[in-house]
């Protein structure tokens, strides 16, 4: 019994603090972004090293997924005649869920893991002490540039995705199914909404929350030297991506039920 | 300056004080000395916020910190200077840059002027020609000097040293010495935290011992070799009391 029960409670017990520290520090996050300075250096630091540095990644992830995709509906709905509607699929596809969940996935790995282990490292060193010790608050030099970055970087990492990756299926598209380049672009224009971007676009909110958030509180939250820096950095990737995963399943449900209403 | 009254803070089940009761007085510098394990960092990172006691009152000019929020906190810490045991310095950041930040929080300072405070301070502590060297490529006693340095760029009233001779060889140590000597004769009130006896006999006016929990002995060095359970004799001689 004990062989169960005992993981199971602490894995409770875990959840819930971790449920309640992510609030705390949401709570402290918004307070403190309302009122005082702003670092907007620091904000722009942060966007280079979560936008611009993350970009390759993005960009090959995305086309490689993009000719994939053409290519796996392209071979499957070839023997119903159906090859047609390989843009229309792919494009829908990506701009409503590959492109935004991807690259958020994408950038939980690179940054969220990134972030957990730079500020797991600054506890262990006393620098978040110290950052306090002097009359500054880790939450406005730590964390709010972060979650920051990670907001205005994340929606336009998943529009330059979305591009990249109908580019990639057009390439496919046009050297493996035989299909006319200018007739996959129209297909493209003609029947990819703005209502499939903004569905995509508007996850991209969330996840960016879902990535930094977690990330700084697992970095904050580590106590004991450089072994728990490395398990802060894997529960800030599993927990973000978990997070994403979840998150689209109802976000999506959500833009469905928005999309109706209007 | 500095009250600290039934000072009580127990970790998980483990009651590490247990009613610490000390004052340091206005421009005098107290020894906190004690076996390790026996919270004196915690007490000292307690008298800027860094920990809160469980119960108990720290004073500090008057003012009662352990009811106040982070936000009251970061103004008491102007005027409370924190020097760590490693230095505490950003990694990131060039000693320049180090130096610069408290003065870039607090003050409206123009580069120019940053620039000349940070030049006067490292020449006066010795620093001079580290400006623009990462803290990972100076050496450990460097690296604790420019710690003590960050500290009192504020020009602080208070300042907390927690262990700044450990590990340091005696030319280190000395150097760290004079240091708080001119801090001192400027009128700073401090408290030393450190296993280093000859430092604290060089640098403190009284020492307080803490152990088990509480202060069990306090006053000048004089007093304490008077002490009749010799705590402070027996604490050096390494004996156990």
């Amino acid at each position: 019994m004990n062989y169960f029960a005992i993981p199971l409670l602490a894995f409770l017990i875990e959840t819930v603090t971790f449920i309640g520290g992510l609030g705390i520090l949401s709570h402290h996050v918004f307070r403190e972004t309302i009122s005082g300075k702003t670092y907007w250096k620091l904000i722009s630091e942060q966007i280079y090293q979560v936008g611009y540095r993350s970009l390759p990644l993005i960009l090959i992830t995305s086309g490689s997924i993009g000719m994939v995709m053409s290519l796996q509906f392209g071979l499957g709905l070839e023997k119903f005649g159906g090859k047609l509607y390989v843009p229309k699929l792919v494009a829908a596809t990506f701009l409503r869920e590959m492109g935004p969940m991807f690259t958020s996935l994408m950038l939980a790995a690179r940054v969220g893991a990134g972030i957990a282990s730079e500020i797991g490292s600054m506890v262990v060193t006393q620098q978040i002490d110290a950052i306090r010790a002097l009359g500054t608050s880790p939450i406005k030099k730590i964390v709010i540039p972060r979650v920051a970055a990670c907001l205005i970087v994340l929606p336009i990492l998943a529009t330059l995705s979305n591009i990249v990756g109908n580019f990639g299926g057009l390439i496919v598209g046009a050297t493996e199914l035989d299909l006319d380049p200018s007739f996959y672009y129209l297909k493209i224009m003609a029947t990819a909404s703005l209502e499939d971007y903004l569905s995509g676009f508007g996850k991209t909110f969330f996840f960016a929350n879902f990535i930094s958030l977690p990330a700084c509180y697992f970095g904050l939250n580590v106590k004991n030297g450089a072994k728990e820096v490395g398990i802060a950095t894997t529960k800030a990737v599993v927990v973000s991506s978990i997070m994403i995963l979840i998150g689209d399943f109802f976000l999506s449900k959500v833009f469905w039920m928005i999309a109706k209403w209007v | 300056m500095i009250e600290v009254i039934g000072f009580k803070k127990s970790f998980g089940t483990k009651q590490v004080h247990k009613g610490v009761t000390f004052d340091v007085k206005k421009g005098e510098c107290l020894g906190l000395i004690g076996g390790s394990g026996t919270g004196k960092s915690v007490i000292l990172r307690s008298l800027i916020g860094l920990e809160k006691p469980d119960s108990g009152k720290i004073i500090i000019d008057g003012v009662d910190i352990t009811k106040m929020n982070e936000r009251e906190l970061l103004e008491i810490r102007k005027k409370v200077a924190y020097a760590f045991q490693n230095g505490a310095l950003f990694d990131s950041m060039t000693v320049f840059e180090n130096l610069a930040y408290p003065l870039r929080e607090h003050f409206h300072l123009s580069e120019k002027e940053i620039k000349d405070r940070v030049h006067d301070q490292l020449a006066d502590f010795g620093l001079e020609g580290n400006e623009f060297v990462y803290p990972g490529n100076l050496s450990g006693g460097m690296q604790k000097r420019v710690g003590l340095v960050r500290a009192m760029m504020m020009n602080p009233q208070v300042i907390l040293y927690d262990e700044p001779t450990a590990g340091l060889d005696p030319f280190n140590t000395k150097k760290i010495q004079d240091l708080i000597l001119r801090l001192k004769s400027r009128g700073v009130t401090s408290i030393l935290v450190t296993h280093d006896m000859p430092t604290a006999n060089a640098v403190c006016d009284k020492m307080a011992m803490l152990s088990q929990g509480r202060i069990e002995a306090q006053g000048n060095m004089a007093q304490l070799n008077q002490d009749e359970r010799g705590a402070i004799a027996k604490f050096i001689s390494g004996e156990e009391f």
